[in-house]
């Protein structure tokens, strides 16, 4: 693997290590199987095209992209906790609703960056090449993201939020205002993914209304993964895991575009990374298991 | 000093070597990394007729061309990744199909030469600025439908014809494209555009039946929404006289008189010849944007008749498929 591919792993590992971490709060901190995420990513790269294309500073676009996933993320969250909708059914409403959304905002299926000042414009200027600064400025993105939601969960109201989601009735038996508390993770949740969302276009260059393919299973499988990787129920642990899976989930996709050496064909790719993510979680299990096997008995 | 380190070093004093040697030896092998964004019939056919291109200019695979191919299984995240991949490999070429692996590639690098294929409109999607002279490291060919080449078509098949009548779904992103460029061409050519807009396809025999009146013809453009409604254009056609064409050769043998229609082996064969042109030395920048070279004729003449119409015989003998 080059330098070039494996800094290009890390870049997208940490633009899904934020996908990853509203996944997180979504179907670990609040227990709400959410796939508005599918319609929330391309959301929040349609509204920083659409914003950069008219001229709107990529920050403040960027920041816009937040507020409009926040805003499914609470659409989805009112759907379930006013009209009682089940959780998994008012996402996909909100996320199939998106798709139409998305291209109301574009106007078009697919909208270019490549000539337009982005938050990736002034990494041009360094003397560095891109394929590094891009992930650096990033990292520095997620770092702060990290530090900012580990704050808030272990705030009160993100103990809150973490009793909701353990056990919504004890939580309001406490005087936990469980509905507000839900929309307010779920808008969190939703502004990280279109953060993602906005960040993917401005790295790659585009916008395009199929953005959100999959993005709810690499979301889930980062997570699942960083709890594997890093096991521990403490919440800095938790969340940094995320970040970890989305990298580690990268970097097998990276080498399983390098499997061709093995005689593998390109269309085996999907294949060959589940298959590698598979061995990766099911290996510490076993190995625990023939220690407690081998170990000494008393 | 460990084995590993010493074959670095050998490697590194080979190449330096081999740079000192000039071109003739260093060019020995040649890469070229080829990408879509998923697998698909039309794509595929590209990629295969790249290959061909490459062969028939004697860059053949096992013997002095590296020819690597992703898929990105219809996930833009690994296509971004695929284009990091191959950016980071350095081939001598990237070739991506489709627009959003295009997108991805020329995000990912601004020196290794790209040739893009496959790819409705190179400028909105901001691959190039100037197709006639791109600049910089990218061109390639767009499978644009050639309207121009319809119009003559047209204009060969029936002279009189003064306004052509089009119908189209105004929410197909891809037939705007088409319609705008429709309205261009005709123009250059003295003729009138009647549009008719079709949002589904049940609209499309309300929408036919609306231009019969005002226009000569009927020209039906590669749009989803519409083709699938085809027949209630011939059969408005067929009532009232009116010949009705198509953008697409499948269309022929459903009713329609004529079409000029590609293949996309040949659209790969096109992209395979300008990326020879770059193997041997061409600057990317310097060749422009092509549009479809090569296109094949569809006839129906027992439609025709049925419309009032006889195809030239001119017409007929270029004709690659005649529908009895």
């Amino acid at each position: 693997m080059s330098t070039v591919a494996l800094l290009g792993a890390i870049e997208l590992g940490l633009i899904y290590g934020l996908v990853a971490l509203g996944v997180f709060l979504s179907f670990r901190v609040l227990d709400f199987p959410d796939l508005t995420v599918d319609g929330s990513f391309p959301l929040g790269a349609a509204v920083v095209a659409t914003a950069v294309t008219s001229g709107i500073d990529p920050w403040l676009g960027t920041l816009l992209a937040m507020a409009a996933g926040a805003l499914a993320g609470l659409v989805t969250a009112v759907l379930n906790v006013r009209f009682k909708i089940l959780h998994l059914l008012a996402s996909i409403l909100t996320m199939i609703a998106l798709y139409s959304i998305n291209l109301r905002i574009m106007g078009r299926p697919n909208i270019a960056l490549l000539t337009e000042p982005t938050l990736m414009t002034p990494l041009e200027r360094l003397s560095l090449p891109l394929y590094a600064t891009r992930p650096l400025l990033l990292a520095a993105v997620v770092l702060v993201c990290v530090l900012l939601l580990i704050r808030f969960l272990l705030s009160e109201i993100g103990l809150a939020m973490r009793a909701t989601g353990a056990n919504p009735r004890m939580a309001e038996a406490q005087g936990i205002a469980v509905g507000g508390i839900t929309c307010l993770g779920m808008a969190l949740s939703n502004a990280l993914v279109a953060l993602a969302g906005a960040l993917f276009a401005q790295a790659n260059g585009f916008a395009d209304v199929t953005l959100g393919t999959g993005t709810i299973v690499v979301g889930l499988a980062a997570v699942i993964i960083g709890e594997t990787v890093l096991p521990g129920r403490s919440v800095p642990v938790a969340v940094v895991g995320c970040v970890v899976g989305s990298l580690f989930y990268r970097v097998v996709v990276a080498l399983a575009l390098e499997a061709d050496i093995l005689g593998l064909q390109a269309s085996d790719l999907n294949l060959i990374t589940a298959v590698l993510v598979g061995v990766a979680l099911v290996l510490p299990a076993t190995r625990a298991k023939l220690m407690a096997r081998l170990a000494p008995v008393r | 000093m460990d084995w590993r380190r010493r074959t670095a070093l050998a490697a590194l004093f080979t190449t330096s070597l081999l740079g000192l040697a000039g071109p003739s030896l260093a060019a020995e092998t040649r890469t070229v990394a080829v990408t879509a964004i998923v697998e698909h019939p039309a794509l595929d056919a590209t990629r295969d007729g790249i290959k061909a291109a490459l062969k028939d200019a004697g860059f053949e695979e096992g013997k002095n061309l590296r020819f690597i191919y992703e898929s990105a299984q219809g996930n833009p995240s690994t296509a971004a990744q695929i284009a990091r991949k191959f950016v980071g490999e350095n081939p001598d070429v990237i070739v991506p199909i489709s627009t959003p692996s295009a997108q991805a590639v020329v995000g990912a690098t601004k020196d290794i030469p790209v040739v893009f294929t496959a790819v409705t409109d190179p400028v909105a999607a901001k691959l190039v600025t100037n197709p006639e002279k791109p600049g910089g490291n990218v061109t390639g060919v767009t499978d644009l439908s050639p309207i121009g080449r319809h119009l003559d078509l047209v204009l060969e098949i029936t002279p009189k014809v003064k306004t052509i009548g089009t119908i189209y779904n105004p929410g197909e992103a891809n037939s705007l494209v088409l319609i705008d460029l429709l309205e261009k061409e005709a123009a250059s050519r003295g003729l009138a555009v009647k549009k008719a807009a079709a949002p589904k396809s049940a609209d499309v025999l309300q929408a036919a039946q609306s231009l019969v009146k005002s226009v000569d013809a009927i020209y039906v453009p590669t749009d989803n929404t519409v083709v699938t409604a085809l027949e209630a254009i011939v059969k408005i056609g067929r009532q009232n006289k009116l010949p009705v064409y198509a953008g697409d050769t499948d269309s022929v043998p459903r009713g329609a008189i004529a079409a000029l229609g590609f293949n996309y082996f040949d659209v790969g064969r096109q992209t395979g010849r300008i990326v020879t042109r770059v193997l041997n030395g061409e600057k990317p920048g310097a060749i422009p944007v092509q549009g479809i070279e090569i296109t094949e004729l569809a006839v129906n003449p027992g439609a025709a008749e049925a419309m009032g119409v006889k195809i030239p015989d001119a017409v007929m003998a270029r004709a690659k498929t005649v529908v009895k």
